[in-house]
């Protein structure tokens, strides 16, 4: 009943069939804790959000959340276990309505179509338009609306800001820091733009060849942009 | 800590049953029916009376429709792509001539519930196992099932009259109205009643939360698990269902013209109804509509026109398959919705 932690991995390493992508990962996160996971192109960011949802085959290691083992769990059970996902790829379904997109994993919970609308009102404008029929923005909002409508404790986001026009980027981070405040669910920001990720979240992690190098404050990083270039090779923008 | 637990669990299932019955009532009044829907219903009367000659061909494009329709189901909104569905068409077939040729229950409309009953069992079971592959691998599962029941039919002569088939003599309707074998009257108001009552059930499904289930699984099955969704089983649901429709196309098929030969197993109806859908557009609903009614019409007039000693007409069928899958976004469906918002932007300029 101490136990604070939403999710914990321990030993996980995982991959694509064959392949390990991501090894020997240890992450802890307390109830309503927000993180940013920062790294290269290719270390494994996205492998440890799509292990966590369980889209990779898992090697080694154990998932747990709320101190349930997910780690053989079948997604859509992950799903209902309270984890939301946004993927990178936005992936809306085309013909669905906006609507539509945002009741097909609904569960109920706090967030209902009139928080979801309060929180983005250009989504309610837009609710009986086709899900092909958005901007890249819309879509990455509505990608964000429906994994909140699942009523997630635990909200995985694999690179929002990632195409989008600089002023959507900040209209994006303003929601993202409301919902980080809120505090209700925990939160994984995989980001490359580490400008925003810094500033999204007081813990940062960092990933390179598929395995943490860093696990601390982001104003460590924030204040030492020498460390920060050793560890991801390129410094915020 | 634990009545704490289930007094939210309670508040969160009344929560989760009223979050349905909303998402139920948004998605009804979002696909409310529109005036258009009538027209297929008036033309299919209007036929029966102007044209009693074609009585005979419009019952066969009627149940047409309603295996299309079927296919349409797993095909164009679960994105489960079938090559071998005359298995339930013609389980349905089968069970519907048994029963009065070796179980003596004439009464059709019971002969109806069994062969929906039987084929929907055989979908449920065969989905279960063949929807776990995907791609070709599911394709060629499909056929393969198919050929086999066909095959099998073939080998149990003494009970399915084989080659030959088996005429039989279903009783009247309900007991009340007789088939007409001349005029088909009773036969194509049979048809036309459960084509009816096949397409509301299939246009509730399609609008309920479980039908944009599936057009999410169609669209993004790996979307679909995150969200939460169990996709085998949403599959395997609709795959029975679709099973069990096909198999009632195929019970009134044989019931309306008294006999069933092996050919409604075969691979050609198989082939045949996918190039029907295709060709009306997939996914759409009223594509089957189009599609089968196409078809059959051209099948007809081109063996009217050049005789039925050649099978010109596939010739025919094939040219028009080609052109409308390299012509328009989803067969002549598509073509309609291409021709409407041309005239929509034309309007507005």
């Amino acid at each position: 009943m101490t136990d604070t932690a939403v999710l914990e991995l321990a030993g996980v390493a995982a991959g694509y069939g064959e392949t390990v992508v991501i090894e020997d990962v240890a992450l802890r996160l307390d109830k309503g804790e927000s993180i940013s996971v920062i790294g290269r192109n290719g270390v494994g960011k996205s492998t440890l959000l799509a292990t966590i949802m369980g889209h990779t085959v898992l090697h080694d290691g154990v998932i747990t959340l709320d101190g349930k083992d997910l780690s053989r769990v079948p997604v859509y059970r992950r799903a209902h276990a309270g984890v939301g996902y946004v993927p990178q790829e936005r992936e809306i379904f085309p013909s669905l309505s906006v609507r539509e997109n945002l009741y097909i994993g609904a569960r109920p919970g706090r967030w209902d179509d009139t928080a979801i609308f309060e929180l983005f009102p250009n989504l309610k404008e837009r609710q009986d338009n086709a899900g092909n029929q958005l901007s890249g923005g819309e879509q990455q909002m509505l990608a964000i609306a429906r994994a909140l409508m699942s009523n997630p404790t635990l909200l995985l986001m694999d690179e929002p800001s990632e195409g989008l026009a600089p002023v959507i980027v900040e209209d994006l981070v303003k929601i993202m820091h409301e919902l980080r405040e809120d505090g209700s669910l925990a939160i994984i920001l995989v980001e490359q733009n580490s400008r925003v990720a810094l500033a999204f979240s007081e813990r940062t992690v960092v990933m390179d060849r598929g395995r943490v190098v860093y696990d601390g404050t982001s104003e460590t990083l924030r204040n030492d942009p020498d460390q920060l270039e050793r560890l991801i090779g390129v410094t915020g923008e | 800590m634990s009545a704490d637990t289930s007094t939210t669990a309670a508040a969160a299932a009344t929560a989760g049953r009223l979050d349905r019955a909303s998402a139920r009532r948004i998605l009804l009044h979002d696909h409310r029916i529109r005036l258009i829907e009538l027209l297929p219903w008036v033309i299919a009367l209007g036929v029966f009376f102007l044209f009693p000659g074609y009585r005979l061909l419009a019952t066969q494009i009627l149940i047409m429709i309603l295996f299309a329709l079927s296919l349409d189901l797993i095909v164009g909104y679960a994105g489960i792509v079938s090559l071998g569905h005359a298995a339930f068409f013609g389980t349905g077939s089968y069970v519907a001539a048994l029963l009065v040729s070796s179980y003596g229950v004439p009464e059709p409309v019971t002969g109806v519930v069994a062969a929906v009953i039987v084929s929907a069992a055989l979908g449920f079971v065969t989905g279960w196992i063949l929807l776990r592959t995907h791609g070709l691998t599911l394709l060629m599962l499909t056929m393969a099932f198919a050929i086999m029941l066909h095959e099998l039919a073939n080998e149990f002569a003494e009970l399915t009259g084989g080659f030959d088939g088996i005429n039989f003599a279903p009783g009247p309707i309900l007991g009340i109205f007789d088939f007409d074998p001349l005029w088909y009257s009773s036969n194509y108001f049979y048809a036309l009643v459960f084509l009816f009552l096949g397409f509301l059930f299939v246009r509730a499904i399609i609008y309920s939360p479980f039908g944009r289930a599936l057009v999410g699984i169609r669209e993004n099955t790996r979307r679909m698990h995150a969200v939460g969704s169990p996709v085998l089983w949403r599959m395997v649901t609709a795959y029975t269902i679709s099973a069990g429709l096909a198999g009632l196309a195929g019970a009134i098929y044989v019931q309306v013209q008294g006999n069933v030969t092996l050919g409604v197993l075969s691979f050609e109806l198989s082939g045949e109804i996918l190039v029907m859908l295709i060709l009306g557009g997939t996914g759409r609903l009223y594509g089957a509509f189009i599609g089968a009614a196409v078809y059959k019409l051209l099948e007809s007039f081109t063996e009217q026109i050049l005789g039925t000693d050649q099978p010109y007409w596939m010739l025919v069928i094939g040219v028009v398959l080609i052109v409308t899958v390299l012509f328009t976004r989803n067969g002549f469906i598509g073509m309609y919705d291409d021709a409407i918002a041309w005239i929509r932007r034309r309007r507005r300029s």
